[in-house]
This record gives structure tokens, C-alpha cells and sequence, in this order.
């Protein structure tokens, strides 16, 4: 069992500028192949737990002050961002994060430099434009003038050009419409379906990360609330309520019925 | 007729220097462009550069052709010692702190070559000829039009480099979004190293050539403030704005240095760089951020 844990964090508190705790003894794995959400609401500390794998949080000035992350068996605290990459975990950044001035293959252009010294053969733009053909349409074009949805494609396009073994996406349907979430997410799977890549997906909408996940995590201030497989997940009520906004068979409720929405003068307490 | 002879050849001198500032400018917008830190130290870098090809030249002995590069590979060691000795500490310090750092440094320079060489001004050894190169009636320096060709060409093969080498897609991804570089497995701190090794090598060489046409002295790194005010103008994160900017302000310098009088050479630079900033804070040619509707 466990030779198929791809993805291991234990126990891991993160503090920002040495003062702020995100993150309070957060742990969750991600299976070989499979696709595992991480859902919770603004603030939770998602975002963060994405950075202190791919150890982009020294950008921001955080740091992991406990516990352990181990990406396919070795412990990946002291390997520097790039070479993370290099090992085979990529992270699809919150906000797509393109780089604008460059034009469309001059992005996937540099996410070559995810091959460098693993002995690969390059990977065809072509298998990118397989799945997203409206980019090759683009691929003169400067990034920065995409549309949303291209630009979250390209983010994804640069994630296959790095051949990895895992990818982190945060927030794929961040200020997309319906339509193209629709799109993006079925497409996400097919890419986990076809290369058999595993993915930790970040998100705020929980229906559509349901309908591509095999397993999930919920987060509240800093650490696991719940979890189990989605089909599990799905039925739970306080997630229906909380996450799928239903609630079990009686019909729309009130938010005067529910008790926490009360108003209630929080300052004077 | 010999008026207009005459504004030839100026202008073609203007082109010249023009074309060192560029080269110069270089320098910056290539550390500029990859760290986002404006290295003050780039002019004195460039007389660190002649003054290195004086001692492997006039000191060691050394042909033109072994000096040159020697002086070139000195500069861009300085470089790459500066940017992890102390650069890369600032990083994440506020921009005025790095800033700072690079005026000291530029000032020890300074002081470590007077201490070497000592302040006189000297002259380079001579290796490029002295025979003037008439293009039609009209008389250039021999100096300065080799100047003008390689600094030419130098920055036509870093035109080229940035659009079409891997490395020069790596330097601009780093430049445009650095964490978005580290996440394509893009070695950032080895881009910063590599900006800066290649800018200080520039500078270095620069002064070689701008060393061979005036002669070399602890103080001839003022000229990297003109080069400050070719990036300003053409735009910190532009190659295309460096050489542009470069030979516009050498031939507004050239123009105005010799139809107004040498007083007025800084005060219409200077005064260029106000108007241009007024109308584009950010360059002619640097990049304004890129607004979606």
C-alpha cells in the first residue's frame, strides 16, 4: 500500500514572517495515479499547502516549521523549487500565472526546462495542442492577450510539457464561466485518465472537483476537517450544505433557520 | 556643401559614441531585465574593464587578441562573485537597499583601482590602427567606427540570443514572473547569475573599446551615467530601447555638443530624459503592463 503513496505530508505547520500560522498539523497523501481534492473555504490555508510541497513558499517568506513531505519516497524539504520540478512534481500556480510577454510556445518553451537532466525525450508542443487545440490557433500570439479559460489552458499545456508524475493545480476554475470549467475539468481528467499523471487539486467549487475525484480532503483554519472517498464525501451532509449548497431533501433552507448565521455583534464578545 | 559635410561627419561620430552608450545600456537592461536590480556599478565595471585589458596588455605583455577577452572574462567573474557575494543576500530587501549597494560597490571600484593603478589617466596600447575610414567625402575615426561595428553586432547577436536560445526564453520568464519560473523548473538563481556575468562581461568589454578611443582613468565610469539615462529613456527592461536610446542620445550629444557648445551637451541630455519621462514613465520601449478587456 504504501509503495503507492506518490504524495505524503505529515503533520506540517507552516508560518508566514515568522509570526503567521497557516498552517496547524495538516496531513494528507495522494495515491499513484489517482486525483485528490483539497477543498475548504477563503483562507483556509489550501494555496499554502500547494506552496510548501512545490517549496515556492520561501517566495513568500514561509516556511514549514514542522513535520514532513515526502513526493515519491524522499524528503523534498531541502531540494530547491527547481529541481523539484525537475524530479516530476509541477504546480499549476493560483491565478494561471503565464508568463504574459511571452508568446504562447515561448511559454511551453520554458517549461522545457522541467526535462533538464532526467534523460526524456523532449515533449511534443503537439501533444499540448491534442488537448487544447484553440492554443495552437495561438501559438504566435503573446500570452498576456489569451482569453481566461486559454490562459488556464496554457498554465495546464506548460504542466504536460514537464512530463510529471504529479501536478498540483490551484483553483483551475478561478473567474472562468461555467461552460469552460465544464471544459477544463473534463479535460483534466482525461490528461489523469490518459498519462496516468496524479493530481492534488485545489478548489472552491466542490461540485465540479467531485465529479473528477477519486478521494478528498476538507480543510478549515489550518487543517483537516474530514475526508474520505468522493462517493462518500458527496452524501456527507455537512458537506452537501456547506460545499454543494443543498441540503438533504427537505428543500431550500432559510438562512433564518440556520442557527450560525445569526446575527450576532462578534466585536463585543 | 561643406556645412553639410560637416553635420555628416558629426552625426557619424554621434553614431559612434551612440553605440557604445548601447552597449553600456546593455549592461543594465540585462541585469535590469533578469534581477530587477539597477546595478549603479555598471559604469564602474566598464572601467574596471580597461583597465584590466591595460594590465594584461600594457602590464603582461599580452597581444590584443588574448587581452581583450581576458579583460571581457575578468569583468564577468567581478560579476558573478558580486551577484552571490552581495546581491544575492539583498534578495528580498527593499529595491533602495540593493540600489545602495551597488553605488558602494561602484565607489570601491573606483578605489581599488586607483589604489592598483594609481588616478593619472593613461592610454591604452594601440590595436586597432590609426588609417581614418572615409565613407564617402566624409571622415570617421578609425576607432570609433570599429566601436560602432562591434558594438553592432554585439547587440544584434543578443537580439537574436533573447528571441530565439532557450536560455534567452528562460531570462525573460524569469523576468516576467519569477515563482512562475521556478514552477517551469527554470534554475532562477542560476539565470541571475548568468544576467549578471554576461552584463558585468559587457561592461567590461565596453570599456575596452571606450578605454582604445579616449584612454582609461579611475573616473571615466561617469559614463555609465549617461548609459542610466540611455536605459531610462529607451526603457530598463528593453534591449531594442537600449540600442535605440543609445544612438539617439550619442547623436543628440554629438549635435548639440558641437552647434551649441560643450556646455550644453548634459543639459540637453539631461533635459531629454525629463521630457521623454514625462511622456513615457516607462521607456520608449520598456513594457507597460498588459491590460485584458
Amino acid at each position: 500500500m504504501a509503495a503507492d503513496i506518490l504524495l505524503e505530508i505529515n503533520n506540517i505547520e507552516v508560518v508566514y514572517n515568522k509570526t503567521v500560522q497557516v498552517l496547524r498539523g495538516l496531513s494528507l497523501s495522494v495515491g499513484r495515479g489517482k486525483i485528490v481534492t483539497l477543498l475548504g473555504s477563503n483562507g483556509a490555508g489550501k494555496s499554502t499547502t500547494l506552496k510548501a510541497v512545490s517549496n515556492l513558499l520561501a517566495l513568500e517568506n514561509g516556511a514549514v516549521t514542522a513535520g514532513a513531505i515526502r513526493f515519491d519516497g524522499d524528503d523534498i524539504s531541502r531540494l530547491t523549487p527547481h529541481a523539484l520540478v525537475r524530479r516530476g512534481l509541477f504546480h499549476v500556480m493560483e491565478g494561471r500565472r503565464i508568463f504574459e510577454d511571452l508568446t504562447v510556445e515561448e511559454n511551453l518553451t520554458a517549461a522545457t526546462f522541467a526535462l533538464s537532466g532526467r534523460g526524456l525525450k523532449p515533449t511534443p508542443f503537439d501533444l499540448v495542442y491534442q488537448y487544447f487545440p484553440r492554443l495552437f490557433e495561438r501559438r504566435n500570439g503573446r500570452a498576456g492577450y489569451l482569453s481566461g479559460g486559454e490562459q488556464q489552458m496554457l498554465a495546464i499545456g506548460r504542466a504536460l510539457i514537464a512530463q510529471p508524475s504529479l501536478i498540483l493545480l490551484d483553483e483551475p476554475s478561478l473567474g472562468l464561466s461555467p461552460v469552460l470549467v465544464e471544459e477544463i475539468f473534463t479535460i483534466i481528467a482525461s490528461i489523469n485518465r490518459d498519462l496516468g499523471v496524479s493530481m492534488l487539486l485545489v478548489e472552491q467549487n466542490a461540485a465540479v472537483a467531485f465529479a473528477v475525484a477519486h478521494y478528498g480532503y476538507i480543510m478549515e483554519t489550518g487543517k483537516i476537517v474530514l475526508d474520505g472517498p468522493t462517493e462518500r464525501l458527496v452524501k456527507d451532509d455537512d458537506v452537501r450544505e456547506f460545499y454543494l449548497g443543498a441540503s438533504g431533501g427537505e428543500g431550500t433552507k432559510s438562512y433564518r433557520d440556520i442557527k450560525h448565521y445569526k446575527r450576532r455583534k462578534r466585536w463585543l464578545s | 556643401m561643406s556645412d553639410l559635410l560637416f553635420f555628416f561627419e558629426v552625426t557619424l561620430a554621434g553614431l559612434g559614441s551612440g553605440a557604445l552608450l548601447s552597449l553600456t545600456a546593455l549592461a543594465f537592461v540585462l541585469i535590469y531585465k533578469a534581477t530587477r536590480v539597477i546595478n549603479l556599478a555598471v559604469g564602474e565595471l566598464l572601467m574596471l574593464g580597461g583597465y584590466l585589458f591595460f594590465a594584461f596588455a600594457a602590464g603582461l605583455g599580452l597581444p590584443a587578441w588574448a587581452a581583450i577577452p581576458l579583460a571581457i572574462a575578468g569583468g564577468g567573474l567581478v560579476g558573478a562573485v558580486v551577484e552571490r557575494g552581495l546581491i544575492r543576500p539583498m534578495l528580498g530587501e527593499s529595491p533602495i537597499a540593493v540600489f545602495m549597494v551597488t553605488i558602494g560597490l561602484g565607489s570601491i571600484l573606483v578605489g581599488l583601482v586607483e589604489l592598483v593603478w594609481g588616478t593619472d589617466p593613461r592610454a591604452l596600447p594601440a590595436f586597432m590602427g590609426n588609417a581614418p575610414i572615409f565613407i564617402g567625402e566624409a571622415y570617421v575615426s578609425r576607432k570609433i567606427a570599429i566601436a560602432f561595428a562591434v558594438a553592432a553586432v554585439v547587440i544584434a547577436v543578443f537580439l537574436v540570443l533573447f528571441r530565439y536560445w532557450r536560455g534567452g526564453v528562460a531570462l525573460r520568464a524569469t523576468a516576467t514572473d519569477q515563482a512562475a519560473a521556478y514552477s517551469c523548473g527554470i534554475n532562477v538563481p542560476g539565470v541571475f547569475s548568468l544576467a549578471w556575468v554576461i552584463g558585468c562581461g559587457t561592461a567590461a568589454g565596453a570599456g575596452v573599446l571606450l578605454g582604445s578611443i579616449g584612454g582609461i582613468s579611475p573616473s571615466m565610469g561617469v559614463f555609465g551615467l549617461s548609459a542610466l539615462v540611455v536605459v531610462i529613456v529607451g526603457g530598463l527592461d528593453s534591449v531594442a530601447g537600449a540600442l535605440v536610446g543609445g544612438l539617439v542620445i550619442g547623436l543628440i550629444e554629438a549635435w548639440a555638443g558641437t552647434y551649441l557648445g560643450g556646455e550644453y551637451k548634459l543639459v540637453t541630455t539631461f533635459g531629454l530624459l525629463l521630457v521623454a519621462l514625462m511622456i513615457r514613465p516607462y521607456g520608449l520601449f520598456g513594457t507597460t503592463e498588459i491590460e485584458r478587456l
